[in-house]
């Protein structure tokens, strides 16, 4: 049982890593480098979305 | 929404602004919590189980400390990077690399060793003759939990309240089982703990408990990363730290009352699951399996909170070019740092497969002993820039300089005491914060934007 653990955990390993990798590459290729680095310090209050409580 | 798409003129990607006092809490804790199932309980074997208590008192005052001075200064700076942000206000580039650096390295040193007793807990739960090794269940521990926070901090700090709430009610339940109102039913304290044996190699041993005493509380500082983060910085950061901090020092307290009265301090000073052993000496298998799941929950919140913070302080750096500007790209679906957490996990991963754990251990309370030495200084520059009265402070700690003078102290011993078992490493990585911090000022300075990395609306600070 073990055994079959230690290869689930690789398969785990396996899918989610790549699915991480292909999500960095689509959103590399689908946004400008502009945007995706637009975050400033100290400007967050100016950006952020309203919260309703 | 901030978000953008193809198209359309380019929009500001930030960060969420979505966590609340409790996800601070589960943030600080969550990182804190397992140093109570695996680290404190080296204490004990260099100085006896004594030595772990007097240095558990110790540790909890220079923590309260951390905690106090932390909840002034970020209510003030709430911004992601948490101490890299302060020192970059407060005392300059220079300094703010090195405190972003020790940051980098303690959260990412404790990812592994968390990882590392994440995979040996397993191992040592399938006996000796399955013949697996660690690696497989280190790998998916780190790489589920990139993917949690690479999906969003939200849900992320959610699951980990969750998972941290429940690793602390388990030490409660075990402090209550083994009634410890009743010694000598099931806790025998006064058979182990005897006044030959508390404190075999004398005071030397105490101070040399230090290095792992840290261990009960390593990471609470580690709340000012949520910063950018919270709906309400002001509120929720002083109230999620001290709140963390009031758990840790009831979950500390217990954890040794209960390990202390049920091994003796030979075997609780060189096991690797203090708790989990605890439970097995109770003789109760409810308690034996109880203490190991939560030793792994414990050591998956842990990694969790460490995985968020190093990929914040990573992501702070590049924001103000201090490294390359490409890692402080923002995800624009799940509003996280996704590049700093990508970079990072190779790196963990590296570490986790070929580091020892106590080396690994020792990393990490080298970088955060330096992290909090900065701080002691940091707090005294704060107050004498910026007096009480003339900027908006979230929360004011008392009794000042008298808890920087402490936690300075403090650091101090914990620095001899770590030399005392681990010279070389200590030395080792102060040669490398000289070398990077002569390549930062010689060359990577020059591309950071000087003017703009200064975001606080705040007066000229007295005597400028």
């Amino acid at each position: 049982m073990w055994v079959y653990l230690t290869y689930l955990c690789w398969a785990v390993c396996v899918g989610l890593g790549g699915w991480m990798l292909f999500d960095w590459y689509k959103i590399d290729t689908t946004y400008s480098e502009d945007t995706l680095t637009s975050s400033r310090e100290g400007e967050i209050e100016a950006v952020s979305e309203k919260h309703k409580v | 929404m901030t978000t953008t798409s193809m198209g359309s003129a380019p929009q500001k990607i930030s960060l969420s602004r979505v966590l609340g006092p409790i996800h601070v809490w589960a943030l600080g804790v969550g990182i804190v919590l397992v140093g109570e199932f695996d680290g404190w309980n080296f204490a004990a074997d260099k100085g006896g189980a004594l030595a772990a208590l007097i240095v558990l008192w110790f540790c909890g005052l220079l923590y309260s400390a951390v905690a106090m001075i932390d909840s002034e200064v970020t209510s003030t700076i709430a911004a992601a990077g948490g101490q890299y942000a302060q020192a970059k206000h407060i005392v300059g580039p220079l300094m703010a690399f090195n405190v972003a650096l020790y940051m980098v390295f303690a959260y990412t040193m404790l990812e592994v060793s968390d990882a590392i007793l994440f995979g040996d807990a397993i191992v040592s739960k399938s006996g000796g003759d399955s013949g697996i090794n660690h690696n497989s269940f280190v790998a998916a521990s780190i790489i589920i939990l990139a993917f949690l926070n690479y999906r969003g901090v939200l849900t992320n700090l959610n699951f980990n309240f969750a998972i941290t709430a429940i690793a602390f009610l388990s030490i409660v339940i075990l402090f209550f089982s083994v009634m410890p109102w009743s010694q000598g039913t099931v806790l025998k304290l006064n058979e182990l703990v005897t006044p030959e044996n508390a404190l075999p190699y004398g005071w030397i041993g105490v101070i040399a408990s230090f290095h792992w005493g840290i261990w009960y509380f390593l990471g609470i500082e580690g709340t000012t990363q949520a910063a950018e983060e919270v709906r309400s910085p002001a509120r929720a950061l002083p109230l999620g730290t001290m709140a963390g901090m009031v758990t840790l020092l009831i979950a500390a307290t217990m954890t040794w009352y209960v390990c202390a009265s049920l091994l003796p301090w030979q075997l609780l000073g060189s096991t690797y699951f203090p708790l989990w052993d605890a439970g097995r000496a109770t003789q109760s298998p409810l308690l034996e399996n109880m203490m190991f799941i939560t030793t792994l929950l414990a050591a998956l919140a842990s990694a969790n909170g460490c995985i968020n913070d190093a990929a914040r302080a990573w992501f702070s750096l590049g924001r103000d070019r201090y490294l390359p500007s490409w890692f402080s790209a923002v995800h624009p679906k799940y509003r996280t740092p996704y590049r700093s957490i990508i970079f990072l996990t190779p790196i963990a991963l590296a570490f986790a497969f070929v580091a020892d754990l106590n080396q690994a251990i020792t990393f990490s309370i080298l970088s955060g002993v330096l992290q909090y030495t900065f701080m002691s200084i940091n707090i005294m520059m704060f107050r004498k820039k910026w007096p009480l009265g003339s900027i908006q402070r979230g929360y004011t700690h008392p009794l000042h300089p008298i808890p920087a003078i402490m936690l300075f102290a403090l650091c101090m011993v914990t620095f001899f005491a770590i030399f005392l078992g681990y010279g070389v490493q200590l030395t080792a990585m102060v040669v490398f914060y000289i070398v990077v911090s002569v390549w930062f000022h010689f060359y990577r300075y020059q591309y950071v934007r000087r003017g703009a990395q200064f975001t606080m609306p705040w007066p000229k600070p007295q005597g400028y």
